[in-house]
């Protein structure tokens, strides 16, 4: 699903967020990523979703690569991926059931199969009876959750969520990671940059480990038993 | 309605006043534009009267028989550039200076003034060099004493018509920039304003061309209600004209639908050519 070989990124004004990172995600994984802030996580989301392109290597995402793609066909992948924030980025002048037709809209889905589509995604998130509520009324553990909500609307292959706890009391953290996890568990990989580490350690899943833009810890896949470890990693 | 259309819509139901400020300013701009055009075109509808009365006038020289001059009259009728000619005698000439001079009319005594071929040239022809070189074949004629056209005159008319030509396509220019600029800047604001939308659009794999489609409806309909509002503004300068200071001529439909049209367009191209600029920084 992702590969990463000897990936280098480099930015104007922060210097290198990534030097020669190698790994690779399988299908259907949960992959957390790890580190201190500055470590390089959200750079390798960014590049997941082709936000930013790297300076060296490849990235191939759900069977795109980086160094092949056209700046046309950019629209085309993202469209099977959802992307998470931990600032949610709904838009608080919509309600909830708007946000979430706002991705079926403007990714050009028939009018008549929005409405379904949004009561069926509410449906999944637990979110059925705040359809017509604005995210300002909701907390962040609903919001989060309308966000997510947002990000399946394409029914996309990979969701990449960057610090989608971050914001949450620890109720809201487990009920975001539990959906997460049921998402995961239909099939979609999952892949999760935390600062959280008590969440890390009860989930056991597979851990990527930055530090200064390199990858320094693989734990392996222990559920799926795939163990992709990492590759040329420094 | 699709969503482009709503979209471009509810961005002026989101910012109403910077919406009337900027139909309102590419209005000015044209209203501008609208009464320049108004001037020239009756410059130029003047000018295309006056320009009916250039010829070429042919003084026949003492003692030329009136048959030579018929003949040279059928020959010069028949240059490609000639609409007619007339033979004027001596005596019709006298007669059209005294009714020309009014009160001076006694100053001219009969058998004064010589008798003269008037030629008349076809439109498209009255240009100084086609007038001049009509004019020298004329010379080479044995019966022609001397050739007059209003050399400087004719010269001097298409002077002005040439400086009304040059300055309307130089304002019109001008203002056809201010108003893409104006555009331009309006829907750099909109495109800020809509930067969070934006950012989630491309984030979910919306097409570029999607995500500007709102913008381009935006000005162009920014830049129709601004051609109207002009139109409207030209129309109420133009009766106010007509009534109180001189008869003009109005823009006919053809030319009013042309420019309620380059409102449309002016706001079209300001709005591509401000987005695609601005969207790289959302």
């Amino acid at each position: 699903m992702i590969r990463f070989t000897r990936v280098t990124k480099e930015f104007p004004r922060t210097g290198v967020a990534l030097r020669e990172v190698s790994f690779h995600v399988a299908r259907g994984e949960f992959v957390f990523l790890t580190g201190p802030s500055g470590a390089g996580k959200s750079t390798i989301l960014k590049l997941c979703y082709l936000d930013a392109r790297p300076d060296a290597g490849e990235v191939r995402v759900a069977g795109t690569s980086s160094v092949a793609i056209r700046g046309n066909d950019v629209p085309k992948l993202r469209r099977k991926l959802g992307v998470i924030f931990q600032n949610f980025r709904l838009l608080e002048d919509r309600t909830v059931e708007a946000n979430i037709g706002f991705a079926l809209e403007v990714t050009g889905a028939p009018a008549d199969s929005i409405a379904p589509k949004v009561a069926r995604l509410l449906t999944q998130v637990g979110l059925a009876s705040k359809a017509t509520a604005f995210p300002s009324e909701l907390s962040g553990g609903e919001q989060q959750r309308v966000a997510i909500a947002r990000a399946l609307a394409n029914d996309p292959v990979l969701v990449i969520a960057d610090e989608p706890t971050g914001n949450l009391d620890e109720r809201a953290t487990r009920g975001v990671f539990q959906l997460l996890r049921d998402i995961n568990a239909a099939g979609t990989t999952i892949v999760m940059a935390t600062h959280d580490l008590d969440l890390v350690k009860r989930a056991d899943c597979r851990t990527l480990e930055l530090n200064h833009g390199s990858l320094v810890f693989d734990s392996g896949a222990p559920v799926l038993g795939i163990a992709p470890r990492a590759e040329g990693s420094t | 309605m699709s969503l482009a259309t709503r979209e471009a819509f509810n961005g002026f139901r989101r910012s109403p006043v910077l919406s009337v400020l900027s139909i309102m300013t590419i209005a000015f701009s044209l209203y501008a534009f609208g009464l320049f055009g108004l001037v020239a075109l009756n410059i130029r509808a003047a000018l295309a009267q006056v320009e009916d009365r250039v010829e070429i006038r042919a003084f026949v020289a003492d003692g030329t028989t009136a048959e030579a001059t018929s003949t040279a009259a059928g020959d010069i009728g028949a240059f490609p550039e000639v609409q007619s000619v007339t033979f004027v005698t001596s005596e019709e000439a006298l007669e059209r200076a005294r009714k020309d001079l009014g009160e001076f009319s006694d100053v001219f005594e009969a058998g004064i003034l010589p008798a003269s071929l008037d030629v008349q040239l076809k439109p498209g022809f009255r240009d100084p060099a086609t007038v001049k070189s009509v004019a020298d074949r004329l010379k080479t004629y044995d019966f022609a004493d001397d050739v007059r056209y209003g050399e400087e005159w004719v010269q001097k008319l298409y002077r002005i018509r040439n400086i009304a030509t040059l300055a309307g396509i130089v304002l019109g220019l001008a203002f056809a920039g201010v108003a893409v600029i104006i555009i331009g800047s309006t829907i750099r604001m909109a495109v800020l304003a809509r930067a969070r939308e934006i950012a989630i659009m491309r984030l979910v794999g919306a097409t570029d061309g999607f995500i500007r489609s709102p913008f381009l409806i935006d000005g162009a309909v920014k830049g129709t209600l601004g051609g109207v509002l002009a139109l409207a503004l030209t129309w109420v300068s133009f009766s106010l004209i007509t009534r109180f200071v001189i008869t003009a001529q109005f823009f006919d439909v053809r030319l009013v639908i042309a420019g309620v049209a380059a409102g449309a367009v002016l706001g079209f191209i300001g709005s591509a050519l401000s987005v695609s600029r601005h969207l790289r920084n959302v």
